[in-house]
């Protein structure tokens, strides 16, 4: 087995071939696996299924983007209901099981405790848990499909959710109810594990830059879902028991729902682009060979992020009724989200400068994201300013926004990180220059699908249209061919990592030369993270980390990029 | 220069399933007990943040509406029962305490207050739901119910009356016009009290449930004489105790 | 038109961001789109091109290259990357706030127009009475919308216009305008309100003064109740979205017209019975009260129908079941195209010449 780095020996110790036991060998059968307490182990399950529900709202895309090809109902369906269905559910299954825990769920439950220096997350049992309650939510939703369908649109506004609509709707906001509980609880898991399971030597700010998005991440997951949680129960029993807290007609306040939706639903759109920030700031600085550049100001921005994030839910309301006053709050408070980002954007350009940049899929992926987040998130200060709002709500605009945000940058960053971690997480290397067409792939076929939108969206064309204008077709066109770019692109580069499992495993300890925790493992890692106390490297001295063309690894220097003994964290026993 | 697992003991590789020589009670993933115990009552008191968080969205719904429409507070309040809302809060006051009380006999070891404690909690909870089921049925026979289920008729009787003014301008020759519009004042918007209403005290309800459920489970180990004095489980009791009292 | 090019939109007179703008809110807003346009070119600009020229010039050129050590942090330079987006954002937000407060005040002398949305249809009366569902308006004069909905969330859009605002159930939201360009624009719904929601579009037209007034003329004429209840069924009844008039089923519609009065149907509460002209009625004015069965109870109930409008519906609706569609008028696509129920892009182009207005 492999044996790590320990401060007072210098020895390096590998074996050659054959490795020992790790975390995906070390027990057997599909108990080992659905009862398993390894956070490891956790995230590879949630990583199949999310990969699973995003394939599922991917065709459900391409048959929304399909259908859109001409202007009259077809060719996929005639009937409003369906298309309703379809996007719906489409929205539905992007958001609440794929984006909000993809890289939470799968990459932070695999690396965050490796990297902080633990053997577990601090409740291994409540983790078990949220996956086991990820599970039953991602069931019911597909129990809604298959007993009437959803049309509510996933914002599940009243009172057409509670009263008009005919579908699954109590089916479905249940199994997001309890999607949420999941999402609590992770959350709440990586809290006290960051607080309580650091290592000596692993001050808050050694720790990487991932760590810290996560935490602002986990902070909007226990103090935004539970409000999600109550909403959808008082949609529940307003549509199933008659409460009339919403409905107009029983004397309720439909915009009254809309504050309470957003309340969450905002903040949960930065539960989806922090962590894919974190990623982000690993991916730059490891294949630049570079020190992240501001440091600080990426963890602050981080918790900066999380915190105006809060305030600012009624920017989707612009045009709802709400009061002149409330709305322009609203608008400065949006404005305000957008100076941390920036700041992020900027100390990530700085980080290339002068560095040693290679240009292997996970990075192709990371500067993609630095040109989509450009676009989506410029395109957020549109929507922010209350004059321009008022046209572009509800267009094409917004649903280019948030695919260039969500899909864009958060789920591009996923997709990096999956690549980043795939050698750690497998122990198995998959084809790079499959890997990095697939990623030009996605970034073409992305923009294609996506750009004409911003512009049928200014021209006018609201969304969660079935049949349109005729004087749209052309944009819709070149976004139908741009979706099926990125749907061949995206298939290839899942095929070419899960092919990778068929074959031995392969991949050095640190292929890419990375500095945090996980690279000083083995890969995979062996079943408790750790055969000896690890040590505690400065997770950016990147400098320390050199080549060694007979493991075709990167090792870190003796000695090298170590963290003194005084500094922050050194308290923690 | 110390590992992490020489804290405690030497693990073997499969410490979540075996557990442990010396201290059973420490998961594998822990060095110390002082660290198992932090994180259990963080993760706790966490967990409790999110809960308030749960109610919070009935609270304002109930700010809102009272906010907009003062006078129905005013009016429906009538038709809830003082006394037994206020007993109903004795028994949860005191029902923190005996729970405060029995999270400090547990850390002192004291196994037979805890036992005792407990037991006066769990009694209180069934009391408190006793008392709601009182209320509810009360309600329930009135046609006090929430939504499209409300069928009272309360605009004819003397409280709404009261409580609107309608008496006082018009000296028991009330118009037909004031008389319909008093029905819609009611029929609109008093059963939106009661949805409020029934959906804050029926979630409470629930968690008070789950609160006698969770109660149990303790009081049966305690009885069995486990785990007394051991850090995680003081930990989840004082839990409770936030629990009980939300 | 069915090209990949959208060279009918330019044709119209646009730019390549917006449509011609025909209200006098159209050059603030497009203002203010080209200020923040251009800003963010600049900053993406910037950007990328560094992100580009750093990953040519700093490339990696062997495996072993050594990782360069460059500066990790500069106070100054965050403070400055931190302090002018700072600013900038202060001014997108105040231009934006009062371009926004010029749309939400209404001048104080502006032509109330009440605006009805119901499920998918919209229905707008003029202070004199008359009701319609195409929006006319008279160009430069200033309107204020007064909106309602009958049943849920709806959204007022008028791309040319640069103007939108929500139709709230159970409250009245209001939005004004003044149009300063003659011509016929679409206006959408643009709040997601079910299964015709994208049906849910019409048409405003801008007159001159002259023919505004002869337009609200010809509004108030009614023509034979059984053509006018055809024209309610097709516009701004809505009745079309969901019953068809030659048998054939309209998912989650009700229903067909043709031998209504023939077939027996059971109802809940009712019973099994024959239709005759009260049940119609009945039907009409409070749909949820005998509720056909093997269909859901998602008839919405009328909004803005007076009893002339209900009375040519039931005439209409008797005709329909007993001697078969009525032609609409001569000059309404919507009437011929319509027998496919509801297909193709009839529904669409209905809008435009329906309640006789061109007639
Ligand atoms: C990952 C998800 C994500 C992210 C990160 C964002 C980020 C932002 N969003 Fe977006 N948004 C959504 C997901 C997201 N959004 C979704 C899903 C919807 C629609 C939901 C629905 O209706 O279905 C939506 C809708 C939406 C609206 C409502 C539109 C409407 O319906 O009318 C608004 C309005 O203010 C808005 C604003 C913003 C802003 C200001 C940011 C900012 O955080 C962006 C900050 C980033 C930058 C500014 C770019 C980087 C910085 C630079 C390049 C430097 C230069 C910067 C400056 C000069 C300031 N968004
Ligand atoms: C993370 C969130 C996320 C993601 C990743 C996506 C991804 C995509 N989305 Fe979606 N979208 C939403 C969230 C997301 N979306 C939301 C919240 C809404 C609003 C819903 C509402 O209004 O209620 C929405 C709405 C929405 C609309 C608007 C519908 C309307 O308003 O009428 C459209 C239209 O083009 C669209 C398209 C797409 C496309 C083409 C992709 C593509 O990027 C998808 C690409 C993925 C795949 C294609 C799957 C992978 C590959 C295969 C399955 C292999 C097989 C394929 C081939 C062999 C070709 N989305
Ligand atoms: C949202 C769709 C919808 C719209 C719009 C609608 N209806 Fe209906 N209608 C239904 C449904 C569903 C039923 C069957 C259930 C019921 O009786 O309520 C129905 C039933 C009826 C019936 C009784 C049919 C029978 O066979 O007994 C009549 C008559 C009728 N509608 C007339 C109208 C007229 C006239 C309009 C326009 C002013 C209209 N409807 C608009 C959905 C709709
Ligand atoms: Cu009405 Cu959409
Ligand atoms: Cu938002």
């Amino acid at each position: 087995m492999t044996s790590i780095t320990v401060p007072g020996s210098t020895a390096i110790e590998r074996p050659e071939h054959g490795r020992g036991e790790d975390y995906l060998n070390c027990d057997k059968g599909w108990r080992s696996w659905l009862l398993t307490l390894d956070h490891k182990r956790i995230g590879v399950m949630y990583m199949i299924a999310i990969t699973f529900n995003f394939f599922l709202g991917g065709i459900m895309a391409l048959l929304v983007r399909a259908e859109l090809w001409t202007h009259a109902p077809g060719p996929i369906t005639t009937d409003g209901v369906i298309y309703n269905n379809l996007f719906t559910l489409h929205g539905a299954i992007m958001v609440f099981l794929v984006i909000i825990p993809s890289i939470p769920a799968v990459l932070g439950n695999f690396v965050l405790p490796i990297m902080l220096g633990a053997k577990d997350v601090a409740f291994p049992r409540v983790n078990l848990m949220s996956f086991h309650l990820y599970m039953v939510g991602t069931i019911m939703l597909v129990m809604a499909i298959l007993t009437g369908g959803l049309d509510t649109g996933w914002t599940f506004y009243t009172p057409y959710s509670s009263v008009l609509s005919s579908s699954s709707v109590v089916m479905a906001v249940m199994g997001a109810f309890i999607l949420g509980f999941s999402s609590i609880f992770t959350g709440l898991n990586f809290i006290v594990t960051i607080h309580k399971m650091r290592p000596k030597g692993m001050g808050y700010f050694r720790m990487p830059l991932f760590l810290w998005s996560i935490y602002a991440t986990a902070l909007i997951q226990i103090l935004a879902t539970p409000v999600l949680g109550i909403t959808l129960l008082l949609l529940t029993v307003e549509r199933a028991l008659g409460f009339g807290i919403f409905d107009p007609k029983l004397g309720g306040d439909p915009v009254l729902f809309q504050h309470f939706f957003w309340f969450y639903s905002h903040p949960a759109v930065y539960i989806m682009i922090l962590p894919g920030m974190g990623v982000i700031s690993e991916l730059i600085s490891t294949f630049s060979r570079r020190h992240i550049f501001g440091y600080r100001f990426i963890a602050y921005s981080s918790i900066m992020i999380a915190v105006f994030g809060f305030l600012v839910w009624g920017h989707h309301m612009f045009t709802s009724g709400q009061s002149e006053l409330v709305t322009a709050i609203f608008s400065a408070l949006t404005f305000s989200v957008s100076i941390p980002s920036a700041i992020k954007v900027f100390n990530w350009v700085a980080t290339l400068y002068k560095g040693s940049i290679s240009l292997a899929s996970p990075m192709l992926y990371a500067l993609s994201f630095l040109f989509l987040f450009g676009i989506g998130g410029l395109t957020g200060l549109f929507l922010g300013a209350l004059a321009t709002d008022m046209h572009l709500h509800d267009t094409y605009f917004v649903v280019a926004h948030f695919h260039y945000v969500m899909m864009g940058s958060a789920l591009v960053a996923f997709i990096g990180g999956i690549h980043y971690w795939w050698p750690k997480m497998f122990g198995r290397m998959f084809n790079d220059r499959i890997a990095r067409l697939c990623a030009i792939g996605v970034f073409v076929g992305f923009n294609l699908t996506f750009f004409p939108q911003f512009l049928a969206g200014t021209q006018g064309m609201p969304r969660r249209y079935h049949e349109y204008k005729p004087e749209f077709e052309g944009y819709m066109r070149w976004s139908t061919i741009g979706a099926f770019v990125l749907g061949i692109s995206l298939f290839v580069a899942f095929y070419n990592l899960f092919s990778t499992l068929r074959k031995e495993k392969d991949a050095p300890d640190n292929p890419w030369g990375g500095a945090t925790l996980e690279w000083t493992v083995s890969s995979p890692p062996p079943h408790h993270n750790f055969d000896s106390e690890p040590t505690i490297y400065d997770p950016y001295a990147l400098d320390a980390v050199v080549w060694n063309p007979e493991t075709r690894s990167f090792e870190h220097k003796k000695d090298a990029g170590l963290l003194e003994e005084s500094g922050e964290g050194a308290e923690h026993a | 220069m110390t590992t992490i697992g020489d804290v405690g003991q030497p693990h073997d590789g499969h410490g979540g399933e075996h557990g442990h020589a010396h201290d059973p009670h420490l998961a594998h993933h822990f060095d110390t007990p002082q660290q198992q115990y932090d994180s259990a009552k963080m993760g706790m008191w966490t967990f409790l943040v999110t809960e308030i968080l749960f109610f919070s969205g009935l609270f304002c719904a109930y700010t809102v509406y009272r906010h907009t429409h003062p006078e129905i507070f005013l009016g429906a309040s009538k038709f809830l029962d003082k006394t037994l809302g206020a007993v109903n809060t004795m028994v949860l006051l005191f029902s923190s305490m005996t729970m405060a009380w029995a999270v400090r006999c547990a850390q002192l070891e004291q196994r037979r207050g805890l036992i005792i404690n407990l037991a006066l909690t769990i009694v209180c909870a069934f009391g408190f739901m006793g008392i709601k089921y009182v209320e509810y049925s009360h309600k329930f026979h009135d046609g006090l119910l929430p939504g499209s289920h409300y069928s009272a008729a309360l605009h004819a009787s003397e409280e709404f009356k009261a409580a609107h003014h309608i008496d006082e301008h018009f000296h028991g020759h009330v118009p037909a016009e004031v008389e319909r519009e008093a029905l819609e004042l009611e029929q609109v918007n008093y059963r939106t009290f009661f949805s409020v209403y029934f959906g804050m005290t029926g979630l409470h309800g629930i968690h008070v449930l789950a609160g006698i459920g969770v109660l149990t489970w303790l009081l049966v180990r305690a009885l069995r004489g486990r785990s007394t004095g051991t850090t995680s489980w003081s930990s989840t009791t004082s839990g409770s105790t936030g629990t009980s009292s939300t | 038109m069915s090209s990949i090019l959208p060279a009918s939109v330019l044709a119209q007179g646009g730019g390549v961001w917006f449509p011609a703008q025909a209200s006098s809110f159209g050059p603030e807003v497009d203002w203010i789109f080209h200020f923040i346009l251009w800003l963010s070119v600049f900053f993406f600009v910037l950007i990328v091109g560094l992100m580009t020229y750093f990953v040519i010039k700093y490339r990696r050129r062997s495996e072993d290259e050594p990782a360069p050590v460059g500066p990790t942090h500069n106070q100054k330079l965050e403070v400055t990357w931190t302090v002018i987006p700072t600013i900038l954002v202060g001014f997108i937000f105040w231009f934006g706030f009062e371009g926004y407060m010029d749309m939400r005040v209404a001048p104080r002398d502006a032509t109330q127009i009440q605006v009805k949305a119901k499920t998918w249809v919209w229905t707008f009366v003029y202070p004199g009475g008359q009701v319609s569902d195409v929006l006319y308006l008279q160009k430069d004069k200033d309107y204020q919308f007064i909106m309602s909905s009958a049943d849920v969330l709806h959204s007022m859009y008028v791309p040319a216009f640069r103007l939108k605002y929500d139709v709230v159930p159970g409250r009245y939201t209001t939005a004004w305008v003044r149009p300063t360009e003659l011509g016929e624009y679409n206006l959408f719904c643009a709040e997601y309100c079910g299964k015709d929601h994208s049906r849910m579009n019409t048409k405003t037209v801008v007159l001159e003064p002259d023919a505004f007034e002869a337009q609200l003329k010809k509004l108030a004429e009614v023509g034979s109740p059984i053509e006018y209840g055809r024209r309610l069924y097709d516009g701004r009844g809505g009745c079309k979205a969901c019953h068809s008039l030659d048998g054939s089923a309209v998912s989650g519609g009700g229903p067909s017209f043709k031998d209504l009065y023939v077939r027996e149907r059971t109802t809940n509460p009712g019973g099994t019975f024959k239709a005759d002209d009260n049940y119609v009625r009945e039907s009409i004015l409070k749909p949820q009260a005998k509720v056909v069965e093997g269909y859901p109870p998602v008839m919405p109930a009328p909004a803005g129908l007076s009893d002339t409008d209900v009375d040519a519906l039931v005439q209409f609706v008797r005709h329909a079941s007993e001697v078969g569609p009525v032609a609409g008028t001569a000059d309404d696509p919507a009437a011929k195209g319509d027998q496919g129920g509801g297909g193709g892009g009839d529904a669409k182009d209905g809008q435009g010449g329906q309640e006789g207005g061109g007639r």
